[in-house]
């Protein structure tokens, strides 16, 4: 209920952030939202000697068309995100927790907490997104498929700073979402994010992503390599589907064991593609 | 380690200075420091919503928020939005709609159901159900929690309906 | 003063009690501070069974403002454990002491070792980080039914983990299953599941100049005090304990609770107040949680459908200490075990059994719910079995309306009712035969759609001391309800009564019935509750009493005033007493309404002293009620579910209730109990389940894994209603605080299993969660 004592500081620009980051050593850790920071602090899970609290740093907060991509500043809460225009994960956003959590939580904070059961990081890497990093030595941009790393582990460097996300636009993709959890508020026990383009009636492309489904979110590619070139009908589907939990190796916990989780990803991958293939 | 940071808050319309912690929670700030008791804790893990608050507008909770990270806020709690004598309408339909029986849960159902229907001022069954899915009540089973928010709603409680 | 004719009572008044409530006026123990108050954090444990090598406190006593660390050995001076109140007559019931603060062992993730005092809540908490206990890990008893089958014990000087065996039977067992065609058995579980009140429990303990006042989150505050002056050696006058407000109990809050002790001790100890607030996680795993029983479940019955024989065989996982009532709680059960059917051979056999975890004890419902899901589960297994349809079933053992009073095989006496039209009312709302219909056509279209009934009554009111109190089952205490009328000299007035309410609305519902009697409107009528330092001694609440009781006992005192009122106008008005009626808000003669006197009139000479010759002046009396029977509240609940069958998830599409609480003093309220048992009832069967490991670690330690369903998993919920008022008081009120969660269960259950039928599915145990309910339907395809 209570966080262990530690050290408060605001800033106010990117390189003050890192800067103190650097200062604060090891046990040093960024605040943006909070809300799974501190959550860990409060049951004392975790204990930074020193937050450095960047909800205040101008500009980080927004999303933005840029050609044919999104960009979306870290701080951006998931409230934000799910009423934007940005495909897939506006979806996604909505799915997280409850409205409380979603005014406070932001994409920022969801990605670099490296989280396999946090909704957004499979979506970022369904659609090939990246992260803008900044670090000590400037700015570096990170692969979405190069950034989760292993669970609660991320590319970031200890003094790294995610900055921006950033995803393709999809225009013409379909996508679908599918969470499965016992009570809306909960964290998905399997979640399978989807997007489809369809030409001509054939899936020309096929892009899906598993959470919690091992100690990172995962790309299903066995699923999109069986349905890429398909048409774009419910036997495809359904067939690919079936090889959605190949190369998984999912955590058996209490709501779940690894048998059926692999099952739920099979039921669900095969409605969040027939919700991406349904007319908008 | 840590000493003590002075925060400035707005709370319920009256401005505050307070030295605090850091790890203080708003929440404590809000219930021991100023004397707000109306917001409540039900939880360690932030499932409950009986801490509901607004920041800025925005329904958080307020267990889930260090007061630091309050700075230079507005923040209303229960006791802001209305009180004997001038009752909020959501407060109101809450006590003619038995929307509570306990009371534990009921300032935050209250406070969360307010940014609902500043944002959708005529929300659908489900929709307030699933608005309010980050507030547990043991009592009432919801089913008077909901048919409050919509009389509420009915009642002009939201924000006027752009036209 | 305003009085209408009309009486308050039976209608749905707002509340006396909201104004508070919905402005954050209300005070809860944790929104009370005293100056000086020390802040308590409790040291607990980590291990399921372990003994105590050591405890350092060392390094926590010297964090600044940290005034004491105490442990069990401090507390020595402590005149005995924690209670339990259950002394069966000819049953040994294996009790071992349990402390505020473990000495020498633990039983439980969560036993108490030391407690923190402190200057500041926050600092506490570190400094019991500090503590450091050595533990010696010892085997431990998980499994209830390896538990009962022998080592490792949780008490190993007990050299068994049984703790207590008791039956209650009727009829001739034997005789009924021979003259069955068909019997059936079943192995029925009944899930442990948390109390879960959304304010966990919180103490402000302030001994000064000899004198105690307690505040905390109770249920029972005369007990309470009872058992804080035994404890500490206080003489019974020195202590009060003050339940304020309080944010839910379903019973975890019927209990007498070591931190109480604790608070109360270290408050004399040190000479300040001492204030602890539960944590959440606190919560899941030391606040007493309920059910958990394994039975054995065997059913006869004759091919035309006439329920022959019942036996049940329960295995009751009590976890690692008897707290208040603990063994007791599955007995409550029993005396219902054959539910709303007249089965001649009716046998309970309970066998409690120590395991290393939280102790169990009363939960809403309380014994009750566990036996009424198992014969409602077990009518549709029979129904199933014989080919006979469920509600027909059903009828056919309905206890008949013109047999009640009806003495059941359990030995008790079923006050009133009338299954039949409780049943015929339900189904005006619910449409069978549509119902199939659409079911399968839905089925056509992949949705598995299912229906539940549950018709069930239950016991309740506790309760006549002569059957419950020491002589009868046990408990060792009286059972009655007190109140107190006090007619201020306006005509205003306070009511006290011994229940403690804690948001069931009984400020406003006895309001109802005092107003009604002394013809004053309910806004003048005051009622005090929760506070041993006002009014009469009193029992508290649980088992859905505090109106069947304690209104009427608030129905009794108000009846006294009225009479010595009556006398007083009689005088003034020369008449006779007996001609004295309240109509119009006034008291006056009979046939001549105009001549009369308001209650502030009457007052006014009961004050003054003016009262007639041998009289006593004042306008206040107290009454003891002891009720001569139970209520036995009864209805009909229909539930319709949807079974997604690729995952497993249930959801609840559609739950109709009639309910039978006699006569209605105020249908909001009523609803509103019902509403919220109904949840509590869903929740159990599809979502609630405290789960322990292998190693008996609390995996389901907060509200992240402990479900509580929210407003989105649940829908509206549509009610009816007879009324079947009770002989058992002057009110002819029944209870309804547990109804809802008793009926749910199996109407969830069996709703879930109507929908599987086609696949195969015939059974299955509750929680119904998404993971059980597709290996089941794997389960069943596979055969
Ligand atoms: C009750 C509850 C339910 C939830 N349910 C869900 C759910 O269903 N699905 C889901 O996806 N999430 C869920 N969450 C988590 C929520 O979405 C979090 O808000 C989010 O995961 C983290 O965002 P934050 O801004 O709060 O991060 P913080 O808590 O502030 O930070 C999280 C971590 O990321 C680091 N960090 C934060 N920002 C940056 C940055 N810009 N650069 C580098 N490091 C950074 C921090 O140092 C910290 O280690 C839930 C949270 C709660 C409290
Ligand atoms: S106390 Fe804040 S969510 Fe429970
Ligand atoms: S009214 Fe008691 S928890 Fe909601």
């Amino acid at each position: 209920m209570i966080t262990a004592e530690f050290d408060y500081q605001r800033v106010s620009s990117v390189a003050d952030a890192v800067a103190a980051l650097q200062a604060g050593g090891e046990d040093a850790k960024l605040l943006a939202g909070g809300h799974s920071l501190v959550p860990l602090m409060k049951l004392r899970l975790a204990a930074p000697s020193r937050l450095i609290d960047i909800s205040g740093v101008p500009g980080l907060a927004g999303i933005e068309r840029d050609g044919a991509q999104w960009r979306i500043g870290a701080l951006t809460p998931h409230a934000r995100l799910a009423a934007s225009d940005v495909g897939l994960l506006n979806r996604v956003a909505a799915t997280i927790a409850d409205p409380q959590v979603r005014n406070r939580g932001t994409i920022g904070g969801s990605l670099a907490h490296g989280d396999p059961a946090s909704d957004l990081p499979a979506a970022v890497l369904a659609l090939d997104g990246s992260v803008v990093a900044h670090g000590p030595d400037g700015e570096r941009t990170i692969a979405a498929s190069a950034f989760f790393s292993d669970y609660m582990e991320t590319a970031l460097a200890p003094d790294e700073m995610l900055c921006e996300v950033r995803v393709p636009a999809m225009d013409g993709y379909g996508f679908g979402y599918e969470k499965f959890h016992r009570r809306a508020e909960d964290w998905a026990v399997v979640a399978v994010a989807a997007a489809v383009k369809v030409l001509d009636g054939a899936c020309v492309d096929v892009r899906v992503a598993l959470t919690n489904m091992a100690s990172t979110p995962l790309r299903a590619g066995a699923v999109e390599a069986a349905l890429r070139g398909q048409p774009a009908t419910a036997e495809a589907v359904a067939a690919a589907a079936q090889r959605a939990a190949e190369g998984t190796d999912p955590p058996a916990d209490l709501d779940a064991d690894a048998d059926y989780k692999c099952h739920l990803a099979r039921v669900l991958c095969e409605r969040a593609l027939v919700a991406a293939l349904a007319p908008a | 380690m840590s000493g003590s940071v002075t925060v400035h808050l707005t709370v319920n319309g009256v401005e505050h200075e307070l030295e605090v912690e850091p790890r203080r929670l708003l929440v404590h700030a809000l219930r021991d420091d100023l004397g707000l008791t109306g917001t409540h804790v039900g939880c360690d893990t932030s499932n409950c919503g009986a801490c509901t608050v607004h920041l800025n507008g925005d329904a958080v909770k307020s267990c889930t928020i260090l007061a630091v990270q309050a700075e230079g806020s507005a923040v209303t709690t229960i006791e802001g939005l209305g009180g004997e004598g001038n009752l909020h309408p959501l407060q109101e339909a809450f006590w003619n709609d038995h929307g509570l029986q306990c009371g534990y849960c009921t300032p935050g159902m209250i406070m969360a159901s307010a940014a609902l229907l500043a944002e959708n001022a005529h929300p659908s069954e489900a929709e307030v159900r699933h608005a309010l899915d980050g507030n547990l009540c043991r009592c009432t089973g919801y089913h008077n929690i909901v048919k409050a928010v919509l009389s509420a709603a009915e009642a002009g409680a939201g924000a006027p309906v752009a036209s | 003063m305003s009085a209408t004719a009309e009486p308050h009572v039976g209608r749905p008044l707002r509340r006396k009690e909201d104004p508070r409530l919905i402005t954050g006026r209300a005070r809860y123990v944790d929104d009370i501070s005293l100056p000086g108050t020390l802040w308590a954090a409790f040291v607990r444990s980590p291990e399921a069974h372990a003994s105590i090598v050591s405890i350092d406190t060392s390094a926590a006593t010297a964090r600044p403002g940290i005034h004491a660390v105490l442990t069990g050995e401090d507390m020595a001076d402590l005149a005995g454990p924690l209670p339990m109140a259950w002394a069966p007559p000819g049953v040994e019931v294996n009790n071992p002491p349990h402390w505020p603060l473990a000495r020498g062992s633990v039983k439980h993730v969560g036993d108490p070792v030391a407690v923190v005092l402190g200057e500041d809540r926050y600092a506490v908490v570190d400094a019991a980080e500090d503590v450091i206990v050595a533990y010696e890990p010892l085997p431990v008893a998980i499994d209830p039914e390896q538990a009962i089958a022998g080592a490792p014990y949780v008490h190993p000087e007990l050299g068994t983990n049984q703790v207590h065996s008791w039956t209650l039977a009727g009829g001739d067992l034997e005789a009924g299953f021979a003259a069955a065609d068909v019997t059936i058995q079943r192995r029925v579980i009944n899930h442990r599941i948390a109390g879960a009140p959304i304010e966990p429990r919180g103490v402000l303990a302030d001994y000064r100049a000899g004198a105690l006042t307690l505040h905390t989150s109770t249920q029972v505050p005369h007990f309470v005090r009872l058992f804080v002056a035994l404890l500490l050696g206080l003489s019974e006058e020195k202590v009060r304990v003050i339940a304020p407000e309080v944010g839910g109990g379903f019973g975890a809050k019927l209990q007498v609770y070591g931190e109480e002790i604790v608070a109360c001790w270290a408050s004399r100890a040190l000479g300040r107040p001492v204030k602890w607030i539960e944590t959440r996680s606190e919560n899941m795993s030391v606040t007493h949680q309920g059910r958990d029983q394994i039975a054995t479940v065997r059913m006869g019955a004759t091919r035309d459908g006439q329920i022959t024989a019942y036996h049940v065989k329960i295995l009751a996982d009590l976890g690692a200490y008897n707290m208040l009532l603990t063994p007791l709680i599955p007995s409550l059960g029993a005396f219902v075990m054959g539910g709303c059917y007249k089965i001649g051979a009716v046998t309970t056999e309970i066998t409690g059994v120590f395991t290393n975890k939280c102790p169990t004890d009363a939960i809403r419902g309380a014994g009750r719910p566990e036996a009424t899901h198992m014969i409602e589960v077990m009518m549709d297994q029979m129904a199933r079995e014989l080919g006979i349809d469920r509600l027909d079933l059903r009828r056919r053992n309905f206890i008949p309306k013109e047999d009640f009073p009806a003495a059941v095989a359990t030995g008790v006496i079923y006050d009133s009712g009338d299954y039949v039209a409780s049943l015929d009312k339900l189904l005006e709302h619910v449409d069978v035969d549509a119902f199939r219909a659409e079911q399968a056509q839905l089925r056509e279209q992949g949705i598995y759609r299912g229906i539940g009934f549950s018709t069930y009554t239950e016991i309740c009111g506790l309760a006549p001391s002569r059957i419950t109190g020491p002589a009868g089952v046990g408990v060792g205490a009286g059972l009655w309800e007190s109140a107190m009328v006090r007619v201020h000299n306006t005509g205003a007035v306070t009511v006290y009564t011994g229940t403690s309410p804690h948001g069931q609305g009984l400020e406003t519902a006895f309001a109802q019935i005092v107003a009604d009697r002394l013809g004053v409107d309910p806004s003048v009528v005051e009622v005090i509750h929760g506070d041993t330092g006002t009014g009469p001694e009193g029992r508290g609440t649980y088992g859905s009493r505090s109106l069947a009781n304690g209104g009427e006992a608030v129905a009794k005192a108000t009846d006294k005033v009225v009479a010595k009122a009556a006398k007083i106008v009689a005088a003034e008005l020369e008449a006779a007493p007996e001609d004295i009626e309240v109509s119009g808000g006034k008291f006056s003669v009979k046939g001549s309404p105009e001549k009369g006197m308001t209650l502030a009139e009457v007052a006014g000479i009961a004050y003054i002293g003016a009262v007639p010759e041998g009289m006593e002046p004042g306008l206040e009396e107290t009454t003891f009620n002891d009720p001569e029977n139970f209520v036995f509240p009864f209805g009909a609940h229909a539930c319709i579910v949807d079974v997604d069958t690729a995952t497993g998830k249930v959801n609840v599409v559609r739950y109709v209730a009639v309910d039978d609480c006699g006569n209605p003093v105020n249908p909001l309220l009523i609803a509103g109990q019902v509403h919220g048992g109904i949840a509590y009832g869903i929740g159990q069967a599809l979502y609630e389940h405290v789960v322990y490991d292998d190693d008996g670690q609390l995996v389901t330690g907060s509200f992240v894994n402990y479900a509580l369903p929210t407003a989105a998993e649940l829908p509206n919920f549509e009610l009816d209603h007879t009324i079947t008022p009770s002989p058992s008081n002057s009110m002819g009120v029944k209870g309804v605080g547990e109804a809802g969660t008793i009926a749910a269960t199996p109407a969830v259950t069996n709703a879930v299993i109507d929908a599987l039928a086609p696949l195969g599915v015939d059974y299955i145990n509750m929680p119904l969660t998404p993971m059980r309910v597709w290996r089941t339907i794997q389960e069943a395809q596979a055969r």
